[in-house]
């Protein structure tokens, strides 16, 4: 009896999460799924229809998967390498007495539309904007905005403030008397950094270099508005797809690859994080 | 409790006037609670002269505007919206293809939107539209309307849109940093793809950008023939590395100096000219389009007699004509024509010689539809 209601209780507290994720995750997969295989409708959108089609016609896209697959992972390691100094300080160096307010700082940006900054980085990156000031000190014809590199600077900067919370629990929750006894043992403080401070740290930087991974793979806004039509992701592709050749069908099957993709490469990099965080944690105790 | 107040006492009065001027509540709340709102309808109601128009009583809410970028005049909007409560809301898309994908898949809340000549037959086919209630706008008169424009809107003699106004697609020169002196579709991919190398945009847009690349290889700006298509996809794959950006919303970087030369529409030229006088705008002399943008009112509007009120609003001669003076696009009403100062009536961007108007052709029903045509747009992009 007692069991029972337990039971029930437990399914009374999931139902509201288990709803969500089956209507708004699970049911609209199915749909997509589903649209993958059929035809553009005559004046776009989708018709029934069961065909390979838009799975064979996936290389068309080859470009945009190629830019994801390899500008997304690329801006998360630089994000990353951005954000572990500024939470490494944020934890162990700063004045505790400032350290709610440093953080709240970093949250800052936040506090205005990423739309607005990305229009200040056009600026910023256009010919009025860093270019000029390298022309001033003899460096000419420098392009940034509509390349690559604007995609990269604008990505470290729209997800640092995303990295740098996670990073910095985990730092902050670090054992200090780890450090010392590293210290006393003999260890050079670059010793100390990479064998205790860094592994300890990695499930913060996992956690955060998984988040800003996520939403860089699937985003189509930084693309568009730094890269100029010319840095083209998968984002940007479902887009068009959706929105301008109105092909519902191939949009589908491109947005299955995207999730296929990311569930390979997420699960991976999960087992791999763990193997490392749990061979430490044995190691330590 | 009533919520209008027989009366209200003066200290009362006084308390919600502070608030009003502070801006701590609207206008509405304002007029609604001292009980002058009704006063002054009442008042207005026995002066003919002062009833600007009957239906704004019962107007309320957010009307939901779709139209495109630089395309409106924000004090018209304004001033709508004081004369009647209703807030808008305008959304800013770059092509008729991101309209119609919106309105297709349905739930857009959207109320009034701008389409273009070519894809009105397409809303009507797919019910996206509703024929519009002419009663319902009487400051729209067919009469006064230039009947070159009158067409692309009344299907099968019902009005299902109406003339907001016309312009051409052709491209913008910075002729301060552009010496060469283009004057064709042909010369500008040509010069897109040597001298002007990385200072060059293209819409973001199908119909134009498809169809100026179809003129520069002397092909119709309609095209849908999968031969010619190829040679189009051809020239466009060539030219993308060389381009600065695909976009259509040009003027930031025309403006800063990161692009030189853009396609172009009417309304944008005449702005960058106007403030940048260096700025050339060209028709393409092998041809390009001629274009007329309507209002419309979407099937199911959530705000419908906001919409009509809009609609009437914004096409009413003075109205209509400072929306001309903001945006810069010619009229194909008359009696705003009139109201035009002479110099804007004069200027070629706006009104380009009748022998380069011959060359231009209307957009056609079949390009927004084309499968062909959107892919190669896409792979265009995605190259």
């Amino acid at each position: 009896m007692k069991e029972r209601r337990s039971r029930a209780l437990t399914a009374a507290l999931l139902a509201p999460a288990a709803m969500f994720f089956v209507f708004l995750l699970l049911v609209p997969l199915v749909v997509v799924l589903v649209f993958s295989f059929g035809v553009r409708g005559p004046a776009g959108g989708y018709q029934a229809g069961f065909t390979f089609d838009n799975y064979l016609n996936l290389a068309a896209r080859g470009k945009a998967f190629y830019n994801t697959l390899t500008l997304a992972p690329l801006a998360t390691l630089l994000t990353a390498l951005f954000a572990f100094p500024m939470a490494y300080f944020l934890a162990l160096k700063a004045n505790p007495k400032y350290r709610v307010a440093l953080l709240v700082l970093v949250m800052a940006p936040f506090w205005t539309s990423q739309l607005l900054r990305y229009y200040a980085w056009i600026m910023l990156l256009g010919n009025k904007g860093i270019p000029s000031w390298l022309a001033w000190i003899g460096i000419h014809d420098v392009r940034i905005i509509n390349t690559p590199v604007a995609v990269l600077i604008g990505a470290v900067y729209g997800f640092l403030p995303l990295m740098v919370p996670p990073i910095y629990v985990s730092l902050e929750k670090l054992d200090k008397r780890l450090l010392e006894a590293s210290a006393d043992l003999g260890a050079t403080p670059v010793r100390t950094f990479f064998q205790v401070t860094l592994p300890l740290a990695l499930p913060g930087v996992a956690m955060g270099s998984m988040l800003v991974f996520i939403l860089l793979m699937g985003d189509y806004i930084l693309p568009q508005f730094l890269g100029g039509g010319k840095v083209f992701f998968i984002g940007n592709a479902l887009v068009d797809l959706f929105l301008q050749s109105r092909n519902w069908p191939f949009g589908a099957a491109v947005s299955v690859a995207l999730v296929a993709i990311m569930f390979v490469t997420i699960y991976f990099y999960m087992r791999f994080v763990l193997s490392k965080t749990d061979t430490r944690r044995a190691a330590l105790v | 409790m009533t919520k209008t107040p027989g009366h209200i006492s003066p200290q009362k009065f006084l308390d919600e006037l502070r608030r009003f001027q502070k801006g701590s509540v609207t206008r509405r709340h304002f007029l609604g609670v001292t009980g002058l709102g009704l006063a002054t309808a009442v008042i207005g109601g026995a002066v003919p002269g002062l009833r600007p128009r009957k239906s704004y009583a019962a107007l309320s809410g957010t009307l939901n505007f779709t139209t495109w970028p630089n395309y409106f005049s924000q004090e018209n909007l304004d001033n709508f919206t004081k004369q009647t409560g209703v807030t808008i809301n305008v959304n800013v898309f770059g092509s008729n293809e991101e309209m119609l994908a919106k309105l297709q898949a349905g739930s857009t809340g959207w109320d009034v939107f701008v389409p273009t000549n070519y894809t009105i037959s397409t809303y009507k086919q797919l019910d996206l539209i509703e024929p519009l209630d002419l009663k319902l706008m009487p400051n729209y008169d067919e009469k006064s309307q230039d009947p070159r424009f009158l067409g692309p809107g009344t299907i099968d003699g019902t009005v299902y849109a109406v003339p907001k106004d016309w312009g051409t697609t052709g491209f913008i020169v910075n002729t301060k940093e552009v010496s060469q002196n283009p004057a064709s579709w042909k010369e500008f991919f040509e010069l897109a793809q040597g001298p002007l190398s990385g200072k060059v945009m293209v819409h973001d847009y199908q119909l134009t950008t498809i169809g100026s690349a179809a003129k520069a290889l002397g092909y119709s700006f309609n095209t849908i023939d999968p031969k010619e298509l190829a040679e189009v996809e051809k020239l466009l794959i060539a030219t993308k590395p060389h381009l600065f950006g695909i976009n259509s919303d040009y003027q930031p970087s025309m403006r800063n100096g990161d692009a030189t030369m853009a396609m172009c529409w009417t309304n944008d030229a005449a702005q960058l000219h106007r403030d940048i006088p260096d700025m050339k705008y060209v028709l393409g002399k092998d041809g390009g389009e001629i274009w007329v943008d309507h209002y419309a009112v979407v099937k199911g509007a959530p705000n419908r007699e906001a919409a009509y009120a809009f609609i009437d609003y914004i096409l009413t001669p003075e109205i209509n004509a400072k929306e001309i003076q903001a945006h810069g696009t010619p009229s194909t009403d008359a009696r705003c024509l009139k109201l035009l100062p002479k110099e804007m009536l004069e200027n070629p961007i706006l009104y380009p010689a009748a022998e380069q108007l011959s060359a231009l052709e209307y957009g056609a029903a079949e390009t927004l539809t084309s499968p062909a045509r959107a892919e190669l747009m896409a792979r265009f992009k995605s190259a």
